[in-house]
Formats: C-alpha cells, structure tokens, sequence
C-alpha cells in the first residue's frame, strides 16, 4: 500500500519535516520545487507510517485504501511524478 | 508579538479569498491560532494601520514591524467597457461571497444567461465554480448568505472561460483544472481545435514543460474528446488564445469582442500571446469577471515600489531610498515578493523573513523602540477606536459563527457586516438586548 497526496495539498512542507523514509518530493531547494502545484509521496519507497497524515494542516493526505472518491486520479497522478522525475534524471544524466 | 488587522476578523485570504466550496483547505485557520493566538500572540482588529494607529507610532512600541498586507486590488485590462454595469473584478465577486464586511452591499446581477470570466488562474476557476455549482453544494458551505441568496436566484446556465495563451500555458493548477471538469450536472467544452498545440509550444512542452503544464494539456484533450451532454444542468466552455478587446453594450454588460491571439517567441525566448490582426468574435453576455492578476497599494509611511508594486526588500528586509534596510521593518508574503505562488509558498517565504529579523536581533541592528511598554498600545488603540477586536473578541465571533453555522449542517455561517461582527465580539454583558 501506500499514502496519496490529493489536490487540495498546499505545499506546506511539514509532511517532508516528518517522513522517516524522504519518500515526499519535491522538497523545497529541488529545481522543480517552485513550479509544483502540489507534493507527492513515491509509492516505491512509502512505508505507511501515517506520519504525514498527522503533519498536515489541511487533511490532504489519505491511505491508499480510504483515499475518497473524488481524489481517487491521485493515487496515478504520485506515482507518475516519479516516474516522469526518473526520466528525467536519466535524461539529463 | 502582536497582530494587526483592519478587519474585524484575522486570516486575511484564508476566509475572504479561499472559495467557500474549499473548506479541507480553510481548516488551516487551526495551525494559524495554534502557532499565533494560542500561544499568547495579541489580536488587534478593526484596527487600520495609517488611519488608527502610523507606522511611525507601530516604530516607537515596537522593536520590529513585519509587514504582511498581501495585494488589495486588481490589475485592469485596459480595455473600452472595462467600467460598464456588470463588468467586475473577480476579486469583488470573490470578496463578496466571502462575506468580506466592505463588499456585501454589491449587487451582482446573475439573471443573465452567460457569464464570460477573463484569466486562466485559480482564481478564474474559483468564481467559475461558484457561478456553476448547485445549490444543494452552496448550502454546505460557508457562502456568505447574501451570496447564497443571490445565487439561488442565478440564471446563469453558462460560463465562457477565456484564456490569453494555449493550453500549454494556462495558470491553473491541474487539480482545479479537473475540479472544472468533475462538477455534478455541469458540463466542460472544449473545442478540439483550440487544443491542439502550435508547434512552438509543442516542442516547449516536450522538452521544458512543467508536470503541471503536460497534465493540463493532457486534460484539456480529455475534456475536448468528450461527447456532447444534453443532461447538464450547465455548462462552462473553456476557450484558448482569446483576448478580450472591448466590453460592449448600452447602459450595461451585453456582449464581450474578443480577438484571437497565436503565440510567439519573445526576445528573452518566454513564449508569448500576439494578436492576429481582423479576427475578432463577439460573445454575447451580461456579466464579466476580469481575473488577470493582483496589485499591491502602498502603504502610509513605508517606501513603495511603484513598478513591482512591492514593498522594496531584500529578503524580507524593507529597504529605504537610500537601498539600505530600513532597521526593524520588514515584509512578507505577497507585499514582499508580488502575487505569485500558493498557500505554502508563504511559509518559506516567511521563513526567510523571520531568518533576518533574527540575524538583526543578533547583530544588534534592530532598534530599541522607545516605548516598549507592552500597555501602552493597548491605551493608544482604546483612545483612538472603541471597537478593538482583541483574541475574547474573535473567539465570540468565531464561536457564534459556528454554532449558527452547526444548526444547518454548515460550517459556519459568516456574520459579514462590520456591525454584526463588532457586536459579536462583544462580551454578551455589554451587547445591546435584540427579540
């Protein structure tokens, strides 16, 4: 399983802060960080510790499982940030 | 540490500029009382700075003045007809749903068929939601009630949403993008045509292009392909390389002329919208939102920044004419750095502030005010205004907000006149005895 950001998120940074495994990208200094609308989790490397669900001011974070309908385009929208964010390291490597 | 607030209330944009029908997102008013005024922070609203209390009367009780004002008004579009009855700022439409207290006496006429919103930001969206969404949705929300009663009468089944560039540079996020395609009974149009991209912006987008920006085209193209709906209660149509030229009609908003744009390159390589001479269309409606950005006024007795519209900074240090930091004034947030980025942007951005004033305080460079007794602003203020609203006051607000809000399965219903918040704010042994 994993955690899954929703839209709703408002780039408050205090998920990163509390992360034990820096599973949430990107992180404020990351060149991408300015132009992200939102935060994501890597479903890869997620561990479920609920940390980051505690963190967050505005409640937009859910489990994959009880993540609510309307936010259900979120759970392929993290992991494609991702997957699109290796590319690019590849890439540019 | 104390806060100044010229409205009865605090929280500035998080309850009169977030949309009512966003409540995860106004839940943050709990971090913001629990990092301020739970933890011994003074309130003082309804208090103007420059008109109650000057800048140079903050500098002798204080050591250090962060200024954090954000940007008032709007930019215009510096079109004929921008002035004509039914042509608005989406920011007055948003300040008055909002139950912002200088705004409620506004009388928005919603009985005409089509709306017509100028901009592609999040703002653009906001106010095209709330002109689209049922009312069974409304009346969960905070809405202020004028708002909620006007709407209930709303006629408006559609809103043309007109956007400068393509679909590769529009503002919105992509989760309030897909928010305008998921509404209950409404329907999204896009013309197919409009979505296809122009080779410039295509190659951007491949090789440059924003997460944000390749969703938002993969969207649009979603939406274009749709089938047409006859069930939606209706519609929002989004356009792309539209700009208005001229707002028409007699005596008030009856149609809107707009020209098509093609992007180009511009010098410095951004890609850019031009218009293409002779084509111009004309959308008939009888309101116009205008939501192309914000502006910040100058402040009384602070330096301005007349081109970036800012207050003159080095990270959050106010600079004087001189460029050298004004000592112990500083600035955060949209009045620091202009209206750019969301909600979390301003906590780093308050971050790097804060970090000055500490180096400043460590350095010996802050001044010492000559008046520091913490009492003495309080006796000032009462002298000046009776109606401060201090921490007590907001609680009762809030606390009686709630509870009216609790009794229709709300989450608060807004008291918006300055009037009935100053009265809420009030002990209950002083306020005067109604049926």
């Amino acid at each position: 399983m994993t955690y899954v950001i929703a839209g709703s998120c408002i780039k408050d940074d205090s998920c990163i802060e509390v992360c034990p495994v820096d599973c949430i990208h990107p992180k404020p200094g990351d060149p991408d960080f300015e132009t992200a609308e939102q935060l994501y989790i890597d479903p890869e490397i997620c561990i479920d510790c609920d940390a980051c669900v505690e963190a967050c001011p505005v409640d937009a974070i859910f489990p994959e499982a009880f993540t609510p309908e309307k936010f259900a385009y979120a759970l392929d929208l993290n992991a494609e940030f991702f997957a699109q964010r290796s590319t690019e390291e590849r890439t540019a490597a | 540490m104390d806060l100044f607030e010229r409205l009865p209330t605090p929280w500035g944009l998080l309850r009169g500029g977030v949309a009512p029908d966003h409540q995860e997102i106004k839940r943050l008013d709990d971090t913001f009382d629990r990092e301020t005024l739970a933890r011994g922070c003074r309130l003082f609203g309804n208090v103007e700075v420059g008109v109650d209390v000057s800048h140079e009367e903050l500098m002798r009780h204080y050591a250090a003045v962060i200024y954090a004002t954000g940007a008032q008004t709007d930019k215009s579009l510096g079109i004929p007809g921008e002035e004509l009855p039914g042509s608005w700022a989406a920011t007055e439409f948003v300040a008055w749903y909002n139950g912002h207290p200088d705004y409620r006496g506004l009388e928005f006429d919603l009985s005409p068929r089509r709306a017509v919103v100028i901009g592609n930001g999040n703002v653009a969206a906001d106010v095209t939601r709330m002109l689209v969404r049922s009312l069974a949705e409304l009346e969960r929300t905070d809405v202020a009630d004028h708002a909620l009663e006007a709407l209930r009468q709303s006629r408006i089944e559609e809103v043309v949403v007109l956007g400068r560039r393509g679909p590769a540079q529009m503002a919105f996020t992509s989760s309030e993008l897909r928010e305008l395609g998921e509404l209950d009974g409404v329907e999204l149009r896009v013309d197919p045509q409009e979505v296809e991209l122009d080779p410039l912006s295509r190659s951007w987008l491949e090789e440059r292009g924003t997460f944000t920006a390749r969703k938002n085209v993969q969207l649009v193209r979603e939406f274009a392909a749709r089938p047409e709906r006859t069930d939606a209660r209706r519609r929002i149509v989004l356009r792309f390389l539209r700009s208005p030229v001229e707002i028409r009609g007699g005596g008030r908003v009856e149609a809107v002329d707009v020209g098509r744009n093609e992007i180009v390159q511009a010098g410095d390589g951004s890609l850019r919208p031009r218009p293409v001479n002779g084509d111009v269309e004309t959308i008939e409606c009888g309101l116009v939102l205008r939501s192309v950005g914000y502006r910040a006024v100058p402040l009384p007795g602070v330096p301005f920044d007349e081109r970036s519209f800012v207050l003159p900074n080095d990270r959050g240090r106010v600079l004087g004419a001189d460029g050298e930091p004004l000592p112990g004034v500083y600035a955060v947030g949209w009045i620091k750095r202009g209206p750019t980025g969301i909600l979390g942007t301003n906590k780093r951005d308050a971050d790097e502030t804060v970090r000055c004033l500490v180096e400043d305080l460590a350095a010996d460079r802050v001044p010492v005010p000559p008046d520091p007794d913490p009492e003495k602003i309080v006796a000032l203020l009462a002298e000046r205004n009776p109606d401060v609203v201090t921490v007590e006051g907001w609680r009762a607000i809030d606390a009686d907000e709630r509870q009216r809000g609790s009794r229709e399965q709300r989450p608060r219903v807004k008291l918006s006149s300055r009037d009935e918040l100053l009265a809420a704010a009030k002990p209950a042994a002083e306020r005067p005895t109604g049926p």
